[in-house]
């Protein structure tokens, strides 16, 4: 499985005018993984979830803002 | 090819509250250059002369842009429709309003009017659909950072909607390339 999320820590100058983001992430959702849908791939349950998550299928599912967010973006 | 029009959004549009400012970064996604104006126009143009197995895509995507379009056009209906032209001026519409009225305009969140330019229709296949691949990850970006921006979490939850479609595309035109390089299913090894 893959990480939804990836992280970095830019490079912080003691002279900085600004309070530095020590880690930023960005996005990296699961379509830059799959590359062909396999056939038969598990749906959400009911059609209301499917409409909800925007997608038939949980694991094409790309959830935003991070859950996990750290101490990014103050 | 023969649209059918039904009278209601792909997902609901709920806005709840009164932040005229929203409106103005929406217009990114309404008339901006990785907005669903540009998307629709784009695979609709592009289908043409792509080859025949993955027309049927492009038509299916772009027909999705043009109710993503609508969502859009709701979202920036709803928050402007009841604004007084002071509210508008707070909210940096003001130069909107002068030319515009409340009326929605092809533009993006600087005001600058959409152009044919933001697309393209190179004529091969493969460099049409790296276009719209990166097309779905800069709208998806953009869905993003109005996220971030905004504090109202029912229309959040229709941005996020729309945030999901952008990837299930990029994964769809994924799917197309590997259609059209044909090497799918033979084992190779290079």
């Amino acid at each position: 499985m893959f990480t939804q999320y990836k992280y970095w820590y830019p490079y912080v100058s003691p002279h900085d005018p600004c309070p530095p983001i020590k880690i930023k992430s960005y996005s990296t959702p699961p379509q830059l993984y799959i590359a062909f849908q396999p056939i038969g791939l598990p749906q959400f349950p009911t059609a209301k979830e499917a409409l909800m998550h925007g997608t038939l299928w949980p694991q094409l599912y790309s959830p935003y803002p991070n859950p996990q967010k750290r101490n990014e973006k103050s | 090819m023969v649209w059918y029009y039904e009278k209601k959004l792909q997902y609901p549009v709920k806005v709840s509250t009164c932040n005229p400012m929203l409106a103005k970064y929406l217009i990114e996604q309404y008339g901006g250059a990785d907005g669903e104006l540009a998307a629709a126009l784009r695979y609709m143009n592009q289908r043409y002369t792509l080859p025949d197995k993955v027309v049927g895509l492009l038509t299916d995507i772009a027909t999705e842009e043009l109710s993503h379009l609508e969502m859009i056009a709701t979202m920036i209906y709803k928050l402007t429709k009841d604004a007084t032209p002071e509210q508008l001026k707070a909210a940096g519409l003001a130069d909107h309003y002068v030319n515009h009225d409340k009326a929605l305009f092809y533009q993006n969140a600087s005001g600058v009017p959409f152009t044919a330019s933001y697309i393209q229709a190179k004529g091969d296949p493969i460099a049409d659909l790296y276009e719209d691949i990166a097309a779905e990850e800069k709208a998806r970006a953009t869905y993003q950072w109005i996220i971030d921006l905004s504090d109202d979490p029912d229309l959040n939850d229709s941005l996020k909607f729309l945030r999901e479609r952008e990837i299930v595309h990029s994964l769809r035109f994924r799917e197309a390339v590997e259609i059209l390089k044909e090497e799918r299913n033979t084992k190779k090894f290079f």
